[in-house]
């Protein structure tokens, strides 16, 4: 199939930016979008311009570094679907395509499609852990876990960080980012000693860097895990419930 | 050269007990002195930078990814080995040890696959505190399951997603220490070189890709984690930026190459759907427990599969290997498919696979069962190809997939230059001539959690007092211009390929010619090709833009280039290594029912080759393999 791409071109983070349009030709729809913007690429690169700057790395839908705006929508059109792994049987020739970077201000632009996503790297860094440190750590059967409540740390923890729940918020919000490695934590045993600090914490970098959720719910139809906004509901509930705890702790000299 | 393994004396048990008590320890209040530079966060980096800075040492870690989680680890999905014996089943430290020098092939070093197997079952503690969800049984307790070759079920893991669940662990575990200031962490740096001052390692200069600034970072100790060098035959299923430039640059700097020629190949990932490939995804081994590969009797069948009649069809591992049937050893099962296809008798579009079918799974266990086991595998499956494993049995091929070899080390995980130290793929050392399922996150967390953090210490204990060299020594200065020299020369060649062209000419020499099957004439063809096509690369590749923004064709323009130098290596150490064992198949050397032939009489020794200057062939040195507790035997699987 022969397609139009309308790619969002930028220089550099200050540089003004325009839409170029390209023409792909002779697509076939085992390929991935991914794939498209290489064949691109290389005629670019024939052609002495630059080619498109984009970011990836595993092109197995885990390691959370693809991620464009495709028709508006974040990760494109597949269901629970990274850029990386969207086929192009998804699209029919001589369809015209729209691919730009994620939209949020938390996530500044770098290059092209390529923007700064360090915001999560400081919310986990607030505290999205359990300390451990090496060598302290309990023989592992000594902490029997409720498969249930294994696998719903589980289902929350297959997050994989690639900021499309912000893209997609009207709000720019990382409600869905922040809640899902708390619901992880938080629902485990071992998770339980930090809890309130995490909470509080971890809430509160999140509001430093991004907007507030107003439970939109575009986020989890984005999501290329599937992750449910409960996780959302689940946070917003230990948050309250850490208002009192920590200041119950704290007025006993126990919290800092 | 002279290659010291540094394996202390004593009773095998007790070899890395006795060597913690006699190595020098720091004290706390002289840590605080002391600075060591992590190269790469994927599981070995991120958990040896976490434990460096709980010990309390001031760590600066680069990456070149823009998030230290992104690391290729991630992509891992079937499991950890640990020798707990849950089970029940007969398993024990003794046993994995066992097994991994077996699986290995005869070419590891006993020592250091005893340490790992022993600290296999503190990494599941460690993993567990941390928080990784590993699956469980109703009873709250771990569950196992038995993984590629081996009999009893020791492998740990997190649904499909074992490796990111593990790097994210390790992940936190950094951030952490980056929170509390102990941890400098540089993301979107690449280490372009390894600066050595007497001999010593002391510190890297980076290139930030996203700014081109070049800049120089002086420490106690290097550690290097930077990864595989699997994207050396372009189509992989390595994730797209891995490659092998940091090592090699240290490589160049006197640090010696180990068993470059053992790379492995991994029977279960998806075939090529067209030249527009970028890279190979990897089906986890975990399915042929209950998927049976096979392919038609007939090479002209162009029957669909649900149409072939039992009778019609060629079980041919089961067939071949009736002991362990579909779950013979990578190597094996690679080499197998893959004279299925060379005999014509591949199917699928193109004819470049073979059938794992989960017919006879389904109707034994049920949908529900299997979806549940596989349903994350199937669904990504589905998504690439299109076809519904449920109903039509996967296609699958063997691609290039992990590298045994690596920058040699010793007991210490200390490479042959004094300060520089290698943890995880990047290194040679456990995996010998092939790596066992599962054995790999393993090894990767054993190097940073466990064994680095006792063995660095104890370097660093020897030069207290010592601060670090200035990053104004000339040292520092000449490395500096050398790697903003090499970024201008790209610039400015006036080429007409881009840099993707010359990767993927260079891959399909290797994957010809150094891939599964190797002969003395095709290495010499393949090292004449090399060797003419680098010199059309240094003509004729086109990398456009700046230097002074984020430039993915010069980065990957210094890695090809890398990639080049090394392939050259892989055909002469595998041109050298007249035998065949694990990954490495001479077809010279085969026995008659056509299985590697070892030769142990005369190659039982780990090759370390030695840089000798740009368009010198390296030296050989030898480092000879004992073998007092698993006796070398032709391994059968039949
Ligand atoms: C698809 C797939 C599935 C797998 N499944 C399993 C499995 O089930 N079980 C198992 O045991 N093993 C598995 N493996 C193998 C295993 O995942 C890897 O061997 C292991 O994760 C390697 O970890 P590492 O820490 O050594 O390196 P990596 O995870 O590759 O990390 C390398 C790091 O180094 C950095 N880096 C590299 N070069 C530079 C440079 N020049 N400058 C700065 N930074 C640099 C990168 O940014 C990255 O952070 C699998 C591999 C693949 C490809
Ligand atoms: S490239 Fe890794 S998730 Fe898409």
């Amino acid at each position: 199939m022969n397609l139009t791409l309308k790619v969002w071109r930028q220089a550099g983070p200050t540089a003004p930016g325009q839409f170029e349009t390209y023409e792909a030709r002779d697509i076939s729809e085992d390929m991935s979008f991914l794939e498209v913007l290489d064949v691109v690429n290389e005629d670019l690169n024939d052609r002495g311009i630059e080619p498109i700057a984009f970011e990836h790395d595993c092109r197995e839908g885990i390691c959370g570094s693809c991620g464009v705006m495709i028709n508006g929508q974040a990760h494109g059109p597949g269901f629970r679907t990274a850029t990386c792994q969207l086929h192009m049987r998804l699209f029919k020739d001589g369809d015209s395509i729209t691919v730009e970077p994620w939209r949020a201000a938390s996530f500044p632009l770098i290059r092209d499609l390529v923007v700064n996503r360090s915001a999560f790297d400081r919310i986990i860094e607030s505290g999205g852990f359990i300390s451990v440190n090496t060598g302290s750590a309990v023989e592992a059967n000594m902490i029997p876990i409720p498969k249930v409540v294994s696998d719903a740390a589980m289902d929350a923890a297959e997050c994989i960080g690639c900021g499309a729940c912000v893209a997609s918020c009207p709000n720019g919000a990382a409600s869905l980012f922040t809640a899902a490695k708390m619901q992880h934590l938080n629902l485990l045993p071992q998770g339980q000693a930090e809890r309130w600090q995490r909470t509080q914490s971890m809430v509160e970098t999140m509001e430093d860097f991004f907007g507030s959720c107003t439970s939109h719910g575009e986020c989890q139809f984005a999501c290329p895990k599937g992750i449910s906004i409960d996780v959302i509901a689940y946070m917003n509930r230990d948050y309250l419930k850490s208002m009192s705890k920590n200041r119950k702790l704290g007025g006993q000299g126990l919290t800092t | 050269m002279e290659l010291k393994s540094a394996i202390p004396e004593g009773p095998i048990e007790d070899l890395w007990d006795g060597h913690r008590f006699n190595m020098r320890l720091v004290n706390p209040a002289n840590k605080r002195r002391f600075n060591v530079i992590v190269v790469g966060t994927g599981l070995a980096g991120a958990s040896a930078a976490a434990s460096l800075a709980e010990l309390g040492y001031g760590v600066t870690v680069f990456s070149y990814h823009d998030s230290p989680r992104r690391a290729h680890s991630i992509a891992a999905q079937g499991g950890i080995n640990a020798a707990k014996n849950y089970q029940n089943d007969g398993d024990s430290i003794h046993r994995l040890f066992y097994d991994t020098v077996k699986g290995g092939d005869f070419r590891s070093r006993e020592a250091n696959v005893y340490r790992l197997a022993q600290l296999s079952v503190n990494i599941i503690d460690q993993c567990v505190a941390q928080g990784v969800p590993f699956a469980r049984e109703y009873g709250g307790q771990l569950e196992n399951r038995s993984f590629g070759g081996v009999q009893v079920s020791r492998t740990f893991y997190a649904r499909g997603q074992t490796g990111q669940q593990l790097l994210l662990g390790a992940y936190q575990a950094l951030m952490r220490q980056v929170g509390t200031g102990a941890v400098t962490l540089y993301p979107r740096t690449e280490m372009l070189d390894l600066v050595t001052v007497d001999g010593r390692a002391v510190g890297v200069t980076v290139r930030d890709l996203q700014t081109g600034e070049i800049s120089s970072h002086s420490a106690h100790a290097v550690i290097l984690a930077t990864g595989g060098y699997g994207n050396v035959y372009y189509l992989s299923t390595n994730a797209k930026k891995s490659n092998a430039t940091a090592a090699w640059r240290a490589h160049k700097k006197g640090a010696a190459f180990a068993n470059p020629c053992f790379t492995q190949i991994h029977p279960t990932c998806i075939p090529a759907s067209g030249e527009h490939q970028s890279k190979l995804t990897l089906m986890s081994e975990s399915l042929r427990n209950d998927g049976r590969i096979w392919v038609p009797k007939d090479e002209t069948d162009q029957r669909s599969p649900s149409d072939i009649p039992e009778a019609e069809r060629d079980y041919y591992l089961e067939r071949q290997y009736p002991a362990f049937g579909n779950l013979v050893p990578r190597d094996v099962a690679s080499r197998a498919a893959k004279r299925q296809v060379d005999n014509g008798r591949g199917v699928g579009p193109l004819k470049n696979g073979v059938y794992l079918d989960f017919g006879s799974a389904i109707d034994r266990l049920g949908q529900p069962e299997i979806e549940e086991r596989y349903g994350n595998l199937f669904e990504m499956y589905d998504r690439i190809t299109g076809e519904d494993p449920y109903e039509t049995p996967m296609r699958i091929y063997p691609a290039t997939h992990y590298t045994m070899g690596g920058l040699w080390v010793d007991y210490n995980l200390m490479s042959s230059i004094p300060g520089l130290f290698v943890g995880g793929e990047a290194n040679f050392s456990d995996h010998g001539a092939n790596r066992l399922g599962a054995s790999a996150l393993m090894q990767g967390l054993a190097d940073g959690y466990f064994v680095l953090p006792n063995t660095v210490s104890d370097y660093l204990a020897g030069l207290l007092g010592q601060g670090a060299v200035g990053t104004d020594h000339a040292a520092f200065r000449e490395s500096r211009a050398e790697v903003e020299d090499q970024t201008k020369r790209y610039l400015s060649n006036k080429g007409t390929h881009s840099v993707d062209y010359f990767h993927k000419a260079l891959g399909h020499i290797v994957w010809e010619k150094i891939g599964m099957e190797r002969t003395a004439t095709g290495l010499q063809e393949a090292m004449r090709d090399i060797s003419s096509l680098r010199e059309d690369f240094r003509r004729d590749v086109r990398v456009l833009g700046s230097g002074e923004s984020l430039n993915d064709s010069l980065e990957k323009a210094g890695r090809v280039a890398d990639f080049f130098d090394l392939a050259e290596l892989i055909a002469r150490d595998a041109l050298h290594r007249e035998e065949s064992c694990g990954g490495h198949f001479r077809v010279e050397h085969q026995t008659e029912d056509g299985e590697a032939a070892r030769d142990d009489d005369n190659f039982s020794y780990v090759a370390a080759w030695e840089w000798q200057g740009e368009g010198k062939p390296q030296i050989l040195n030898k480092e000879q393999l004992e073998f007092e507790h698993v006796h070398p035997a032709q391994r059968s699987y039949k």
